[in-house]
């Protein structure tokens, strides 16, 4: 049977394109600290990024690759297993599994539809070009890619969105980290337990870091 | 004790089923779970009706042909415990009790409680073996195999196919059975022969068995009557990951 019928097989595409995001949203999230540091400090690293369009383009090819594999085979599978049951038990009580692990595919969906929202918004700039960092040059003449950011965030609504979209993505990695390990069979009665809370606590921190920009500009703290 | 069930009768495979209210009178706690049904069916028989069906075999736990889902939960409420040897003493007088069969596509309900499982024996067919030739009988002790090794081989086989992690795994997968299966053969030298090519043909057979994937939710584990870790689960995926790397057709 070819590698990519198996459900193992399909499994292992899942971890590995998961991971690989897993991979660049702590680059990004590390990146992105440099809001902390001032509108010099992210604005020359933005330049910085935008200076190696090879680079740029092709880490973002390898992105979207690994996205679709994730998205495609994220529902594909869902949909298979809700075929391999049929109908409802009049009462369920669920034993061990969590609600971040039984809602991966809706969290999924929407962490899906905020980077798209996202990339519309800080990347390509076009769902609000009053603000955007392409058409405001700061005293150096680079894109001014903190006010961009902070104008946003100093909205109410768009820094909610945010963070929800940050609460979504912590409860993805919840299940996402133990399930990745148990997958490439990386893990056993004496390790699980510990994967299981390094993971919870990774969640944690990833998606804390992430909301704590929009809430640091509401608070202030960013300006 | 007196309880009331909500049992799902069904007369046939591609009949509709339903819940139907039944009342257990006068159930004592040393009862097991399917005494008390045998109480409300020779009820049902003196009073014409027809007795519930459900499957059971050895009533000692080993024989893996016991399969009720009570109150949400494959082989109730008792950890590592088939329905069998669930005693009454584990529910108070008064209590509802929710009866169902194992719900999966590839469990088809025969009738009421009784499912049919016989698509894990053919998981097991279709490589949950080890070839060997026949002949003379070899010395005790010709094929070492480390204590640590045995111990892990008996608690994968420990697995009686009773069918609840597939009952109660959200996608209706039945990765833990074919899992200990798996692990249980490749842990022995004897088994390692053709590991690659079992771990392969057995997903493979879960597969078009319409048995759904794991998502590493450990249902499975926690209403595990033999309690069967999720550790094998892990394995069965090392074997397939080495099995990948095999070149084609060589096993």
């Amino acid at each position: 049977m070819r590698f990519l019928e198996s459900p193992v097989g399909r499994k292992l595409v899942m971890t590995v394109s998961g991971l690989s995001m897993i991979g660049f949203v702590i680059i990004h999230l590390l990146g992105n600290t440099s809001l902390y540091y001032g509108a010099d400090s992210i604005n020359a690293y933005a330049k910085a990024l935008h200076g190696l369009p090879p680079l740029l383009w092709g880490f973002r090819l390898v992105m979207l690759i690994m996205v679709s594999l994730h998205v495609f085979y994220g529902i594909s599978l869902t949909l298979e297993n809700r075929g391999a049951k049929t109908g409802k038990y009049a009462v369920r009580e669920n034993v061990r599994s969590t609600f971040a692990g039984r809602s991966m595919i809706w969290t999924g969906l929407f962490i899906g539809a905020f980077i798209i929202y996202h990339l519309l918004h800080f990347t390509f700039q076009v769902i609000d070009p009053g603000t955007a960092a392409s058409g405001h040059a700061d005293a150096l003449g680079r894109p001014d890619v903190f006010m961009m950011v902070v104008l946003n965030f100093r909205r109410l609504a768009v820094s909610s969105l945010y963070v929800c979209a940050m609460a979504a993505l912590g409860l993805h990695l919840l299940h996402s980290l133990q399930s990745a390990f148990q997958t490439m069979g990386l893990s056993s009665d004496r390790t699980l337990p510990v994967i299981v809370r390094a993971g919870a606590l990774a969640a944690l921190l990833i998606s804390l870091g992430y909301a704590a920009f929009p809430l640091s500009v509401l608070a202030g703290i960013i300006r | 004790m007196n309880l009331t069930l909500y049992v799902w009768r069904q007369s046939g495979p591609d009949e509709p089923g339903r819940l139907e209210q039944y009342e257990a009178w006068e159930i004592t706690p040393d009862m097991s779970f399917l005494e008390m049904l045998d109480v409300v069916n020779e009820g049902l028989i003196k009073s014409g009706k027809e007795p519930i069906a459900f499957d059971h075999d050895c009533r000692e736990g080993i024989c893996g042909m016991c399969s009720q889902v009570i109150n949400g939960v494959p082989h109730g409420p008792q950890k590592k415990t088939t329905v069998c040897q669930l005693h009454m003493r584990h529910f108070k007088d008064g209590d509802t009790l929710y009866i169902e069969p194992w719900r999966s596509r590839a469990f088809p309900v025969i009738k009421d409680l009784i499912v049919d499982r016989s698509a894990l024996d053919r998981i097991i067919q279709a490589g949950g073996y080890i070839s060997v030739h026949t002949g003379g009988v070899p010395d005790a002790d010709a094929v070492l195999i480390p204590k640590a090794d045995a111990d892990t081989a008996m608690d994968a086989a420990e697995c009686i196919g009773c069918g609840a992690c597939v009952a109660a795994c959200p996608n209706g997968s039945a990765m833990l059975f074919t899992a200990a299966k798996v692990a249980h053969l490749a842990t022995l030298p004897q088994g390692r022969v053709e590991a690659a090519r079992r771990v392969c043909v057995m997903t493979e057979a879960m597969l078009k068995e319409g048995f759904g994937s794991c998502s590493n939710h450990y249902e499975c584990q926690a209403v595990c009557p033999k309690g069967i870790s999720v550790q094998f689960i892990a394995k069965l995926n090392r074997e397939f990951i080495k099995a990948s790397f095999k070149k084609a057709g060589s096993y």
